[in-house]
């Protein structure tokens, strides 16, 4: 197996606030290979998209990373000081946001934002830079691009826009990208077409993907690996087969019964009452006992592990081999 | 079977021309958008028919029309057989309304976040004079609250208790509380994760059958579509382009923005479906194409559909707006 491209090792994020501290990642880990896409999903709350900040060094004060590590190819960057850090994000870890038009600049011309970039972050002259600028928008399916370039990000659509940031993010030629939500602001019509496109430029780049969203079905479409979180926990990480057809959490296996299907007929949705515990209101053992069908008393006060099940790892009382029956 | 809501021809123009002052010096032309632009369909007793679409397609204005909450430029709604925009200006307004309620997308935004849930709840009791006194108004709230799955004890509560999913069980009580014979529910599970979405369309179908509601159900969720209707009407920029039995549409999609529509979802069952993919983006709908005005990104478009507007016309069963179906070229 090859070395992973980012490693994150038992990460703890938390916020210090007047009323305690809060923690809004309690030990995550995960590997992302080069070249891959892992898809992190969950519902709000549940601190998918913290997770990319993290690994972004983009926390919001005062959140911090209380423990764990981050690992990129191997060398640590939780702890990079601040100048470090930015010359790392962008060079070889480019980021894509939800809204577009938060992303980029209202006052400059696509072209202005895209060659700074590039120069920002690889030795190329002007004229180079637009040159790159201009191939890049092309790549990213934007017609007659020389023109464009020119253009104020107002001027584009939404869709066209989402494309700018994804030609920005891949500038530099990033080893890894970490797409916070890129559709979830577009239309469905347009939604596909960003997913395929961001699929085909990866892999054309060599660029690994943390994909973070909400929708199981971009999620389907899209990676290779999935992990599925739960009151700021990983509760389910494995291929994106298993876990969507043979799901090993029950919280997994309620996410996929919640979600109405194009191909049956169901009277009633599976439905998982209750709704993810607030930040303040953590349950011990298992966050999900509350609202788990298969609790038992263990779960109350022990946390699991993720524990091997099946292809996938869950972090289950359910799957634990060495418990006895 | 009866029709209990007939909306037709149903039109919504919006002014939104610059300032009076812009338009004389910049000599610039007033501006309108057609929202709504000639909508029919009707809705049997009992029945769900759900509209979807993408973003400024209109669906949110024919909601607001069918309420009354905003006047139609033309066409008209038929409710029980009653013409609603005169009746709601005459002395009749009270009872209409009480007929007839809304639900919005929004939980965070559509309940007063200084008042409790009983007050939230009791004001349409209150206001339509539904309650004698106050112990039977808090009767009548604690019966709504239980029949949307939330306790007595949360009357007491303010919105910012509550998480989303509840928040929304709190507005169907709100609007169930005049005992309406039809439900406007404009996205009302968009702003709600899945699991708390399957909760919420849950005991929408379940008041349905207990009560038997009729909704008008908005969104742009096809997968949520197919799982509440039973007719359902695809607009696509102020205009219904498909109207059909929800097997029919969604098993025999006819017409071209539809089947663009459905294959746009993400395959969840990983089935290696083949999908066409899908070029452009919705036209301003300031300055909609002329003719069809999906045209630009038909794949089966010639030149009468850049010049000529299709009509809604019945096809074997389904209403459509095409002219390459109704020629019998697709």
């Amino acid at each position: 197996m090859t070395a992973p491209l980012l490693e994150v090792k038992n990460l703890r994020v938390e916020f210090p606030s007047r009323h305690g501290t809060l923690l809004a990642l309690d030990d995550i880990s995960f590997e992302i290979a080069p070249g891959e896409i892992l898809g992190v999903v969950g519902e709000s709350g549940a601190g998918k998209s913290l997770t990319g900040a993290a690994i972004i060094g983009l926390l919001d004060p005062p959140g911090r990373v209380a423990a764990g590590e981050i690992r990129f190819e191997g060398r640590r960057i939780d702890n990079l000081p601040y100048e470090e850090m930015r010359k790392l994000r962008g060079r070889h870890i480019g980021a894509i946001f939800q809204d577009p038009l938060t992303s980029l600049n209202p006052l400059y011309t696509v072209g202005r934002q895209l060659t700074e970039t590039i120069r920002t972050h690889l030795p190329l002259n002007a004229a180079q830079a637009r040159e790159r600028a201009i191939a890049l928008l092309q790549e990213t399916g934007i017609s007659v691009a020389a023109e464009r370039i020119d253009q104020y990000p107002h001027q584009f659509s939404g869709g066209m826009r989402q494309r700018v940031v994804i030609a920005l993010a891949l500038a530099a030629n990033p080893k890894l990208i970490v797409a916070d939500e890129p559709t979830t602001a577009l239309d469905v019509s347009v939604q596909a077409q960003i997913i395929s496109l961001l699929k085909r430029l990866c892999r054309d780049h060599g660029a690994a993907v943390m994909l973070v969203t909400h929708d199981m079905g971009v999620i389907a479409e899209t990676c290779d690996r999935v992990a599925v979180m739960y009151a700021g926990r990983v509760a389910e990480i494995g291929p994106v087969q298993a876990v969507i057809h043979a799901p090993a959490h029950p919280y997994t296996a309620g996410l996929m019964g919640a979600i109405p299907a194009m191909d049956e007929d169901r009277e009633r949705l599976l439905q998982i009452d209750g709704a993810m515990p607030r930040l303040t209101a953590i349950p011990p053992g298992c966050a999900f006992n509350p609202r788990c069908p298969r609790v038992m008393n263990r779960c109350r006060s022990e946390r699991p592990d993720l524990l091997h099940a099946g292809a996938t790892r869950a972090a289950c009382w359910l799957h634990d081999a060495g418990a006895p029956p | 079977m009866t029709a209990l809501v007939e909306v037709r021809d149903l039109a919504k123009r919006f002014d939104v021309s610059a300032p009076w002052l812009n338009r004389v010096i910049e000599r610039r032309a007033r501006q309108w958008v057609h929202a709504v632009d000639g909508v029919s369909f009707s809705i049997e007793r009992g029945k769900t028919l759900a509209l979807v679409g993408e973003s400024g397609c209109g669906k949110s204005t024919v909601a607001r029309l069918l309420v009354g909450l905003h006047e139609p430029t033309a066409g008209e709604v038929h409710f029980d057989g009653q013409d609603i925009a005169p009746t709601l200006a005459g002395p009749q307004a009270l009872t209409l309304r009480r007929r007839l309620q809304m639900i919005f997308q929004d939980p965070y935004a559509s309940l007063n976040p200084r008042w409790k849930v009983r007050h939230i709840v009791g004001e349409p009791l209150t206001e339509h004079g539904l309650v004698r006194n106050d112990a039977e108004l808090k009767d009548r709230v604690v019966e709504l609250l239980h029949s949307v799955g939330l306790v007595a004890a949360d009357m007491e509560k303010f919105a910012h208790q509550f998480s989303g999913g509840q928040r929304q069980r709190v507005s169907i009580a709100r609007a169930l509380a005049t005992q309406p014979e039809f439900l406007v529910c404009d996205e009302p599970t968009s702003a709600l994760d899945v699991s708390v979405q399957a909760q919420v369309l849950n005991i929408m179908k379940d008041l349905q059958r207990s009560r038997g509601l009729t909704y008008l159900f908005i969104s742009h969720n096809l997968a949520v579509v197919r799982h509440v209707s039973d007719q359902v009407g695809v607009m696509y920029l102020g205009r219904v382009v498909e109207l059909a039995n929800k097997a029919t549409l969604f098993a025999q999609p006819r017409h071209p923005y539809t089947r663009m529509l459905l294959d746009a979802i993400p395959d969840i069952a990983m089935s290696g479906r083949a999908r066409t993919p899908v070029l452009g983006e919705v036209p301003n709908p300031l300055n909609p194409p002329a003719g069809c005005s999906f045209h630009p990104r038909c794949p089966h478009a010639n030149e009468r559909c850049w010049q000529e507007r299709p009509a809604l016309l019945e096809i074997q069963g389904v209403r459509i707006a095409c002219h390459a179906v109704q020629e019998g070229r697709l």
